[in-house]
């Protein structure tokens, strides 16, 4: 049996410049944020960066991590527009293919069949198109209709944050929605999941029914074990959306003295020590 | 009862774009929608099917401010892949915001200056794509203002009647902008090139008023009704049940 546990240090050490990296969760709720902050800490660039957005696009932006962002929107939930996000596009610093949010995970799901598009009737007559000219129609042999073709977004690497996992690599969902990380997990050559807790094997019963184990470990690299790994967004059942904390966050986009004192307090830090600080911030 | 406020008179105004939907996926993005889907369901529209606002499909409305773990009727299991999978099979009736609009229903959510170097990027263009080319899909503005009803929008997210047809048969077949809710009237595209035209007026305010306010010359706009008032039972339904906190209100004001 392989024991796929890792550390973020080591999930970051197989990551390059350059990387087309997938990150599951949606807008502030449930990122694998801790991966995130060794990535900040970390000297790789050039990223591009595949998510349904929140903090981590902003904080990889920020951060000056990131080439091009591929999205249907980032947003932080309760404050709507991703400071740091819109500070990258305003400031031009990275690229954009900004999607519908249905064409996004059309697109995952096409890397993750293997084939190099998926029809949709989404985007058709859409700012979409000018603004991301490589898409292309496609014409149905059967009856003429003419769909967007979206391409497949193949992804070197995929990381998801899940409320338990085991040591094989299988993940378990407790909320009431997984979102697209099976299908951000299935698009990627490799998939690291960190997750709230690493359970025993048959561990899963415990917490909830076998529906709930959503990834198998089929498609698992390795499996970090990170309480408060999605902290601030919420990864409920087992915590909240941290508002105070994000609200801290979102007013350091101010200038770069206001994100070097969130960074000095909240990134440039090891994450035992980030753990007794998300722990007693959300008390 | 007392008289109804604005923000009243607006939940009235957004549940009346549900009315004869039947049993589809009422999808409200804001307070004031959220609050007319549930007052639809309510009173006359029983069979709308509507959400707690995550994975969660309900059968009985929580309040505005309902804590995350409330008690709540759960009639079925509604995650977002389910939600998109609503979309493409056109079930589905959506009110969005709207930053820009323009005569022909084009929607801005996306960004303000040119895309490639936005003056003010906003949220992205989010489903706004796939809703208006898949389903009905409505608008609610709480300032109705010419920076937002302009003459034309600077990133298309959600699609006009003008370009689905540049689009061709395959973008307009499901395509219907249904109405555009403000804090001054309804307006809607039923007019012969679907421009866009006054459809009711909020108690008080004039055909000059809103044209005053909108950034492109309405369709004819003679013998305009006064837009639905709300019904004793609608307002109790509003004030006790669904928003006793009053949170329609913050969204007008803002």
């Amino acid at each position: 049996m392989t024991d796929k546990r890792v550390t973020e240090a080591d999930v970051v050490g197989e990551l390059r410049d350059g990387m087309t990296i997938g990150i599951g969760g949606w807008g502030s709720r449930r990122k694998p944020m801790s991966i995130v902050r060794e990535i900040l800490r970390s000297d790789l660039r050039d990223l591009t960066v595949v998510s349904y957005g929140g903090p981590d696009v902003g904080m990889l932006c920020a951060a000056g991590k990131v080439r091009k962002a591929v999205y249907g929107f980032v947003s932080l939930d309760s404050i709507p527009l991703e400071p740091h996000f819109r500070a990258a596009r305003q400031n031009a610093t990275i690229e954009a293919m900004e999607l519908d949010e249905g064409m996004l995970q059309l697109g995952l799901r096409a890397a993750a069949w293997r084939v190099s598009f998926l029809p949709c009737r989404a985007g058709l007559g859409s700012a979409i198109r000018e603004n991301n000219p490589e898409l292309k129609t496609v014409v149905s042999p059967y009856d003429g209709q003419e769909l967007l073709a979206m391409p497949a977004l193949r992804l070197d690497v995929a990381l998801l944050h899940a409320n338990r996992a085991d040591a094989r690599g299988d993940a378990q969902y407790l909320g009431a929605d997984w979102y697209f990380d099976d299908l951000f997990a299935m698009a990627a050559d490799r998939t690291f999941v960190s997750c709230e807790q690493v359970v025993e094997p048959g561990g899963f019963a415990s917490a909830g029914p076998p529906e709930s184990i959503r990834i198998s470990r089929m498609w698992t690299h390795g499996v970090v074990e990170a309480p408060f790994g999605a902290h601030f967004t919420h990864c409920v059942p087992d915590y909240p959306r941290d508002e105070v904390l994000q609200r801290e966050y979102a007013a350091s986009a101010k200038d770069d003295d206001a994100w070097k004192v969130f960074r000095a307090k909240w990134i440039d830090i090891p994450e035992p020590e980030y753990r007794k600080l998300a722990a007693a911030s959300l008390s | 009862m007392s008289s109804p406020t604005l923000a009243e008179i607006c939940v009235v105004a957004c549940a009346e774009a549900w009315r004869g939907d039947g049993e589809i996926l009422a999808s409200p993005i804001g307070v004031i929608p959220t609050l007319a889907v549930r007052l639809a369901a309510l009173t006359f529209e029983p069979d709308l099917v509507y959400t707690d606002g995550d994975a969660l499909q309900l059968g009985a409305p929580i309040a505005s401010d309902a804590p995350p773990d409330a008690p709540k009727v759960v009639e079925a299991w509604m995650p977002f892949a389910k939600v998109f999978d609503v979309v493409w099979a056109g079930k589905r009736h959506v009110m969005m915001g709207a930053t820009q609009i323009d005569r022909f229903g084009n929607q801005n959510i996306a960004c303000i200056g040119p895309w490639a170097k936005p003056k003010a990027q906003l949220l992205g263009v989010r489903g706004a794509p796939g809703n208006t080319v898949n389903h009905p899909t409505s608008y609610w503005v709480a300032a109705h203002s010419p920076r937002v009803f302009v003459e034309a929008v600077d990133c298309v997210s959600g699609v006009g009647y003008d370009r689905v047809a540049l689009a061709g048969p395959t973008a307009s077949e499901f395509h219907e902008i249904r109405r555009v809710v403000t804090n001054l009237a309804v307006l809607d595209f039923e007019t012969p090139d679907h421009s866009m035209r006054i459809r009711s007026l909020h108690p008080g305010v004039t055909v000059d008023e809103v044209q005053a306010a909108t950034g492109f010359p309405l369709a004819g706009s003679a013998d305009v009704p006064e837009t639905r008032a709300p019904t004793d039972e609608d307002l109790r339904l509003v004030r006790e049940l669904l928003d006793p906190n009053s949170l329609r209100d913050s969204e007008l004001a803002s």
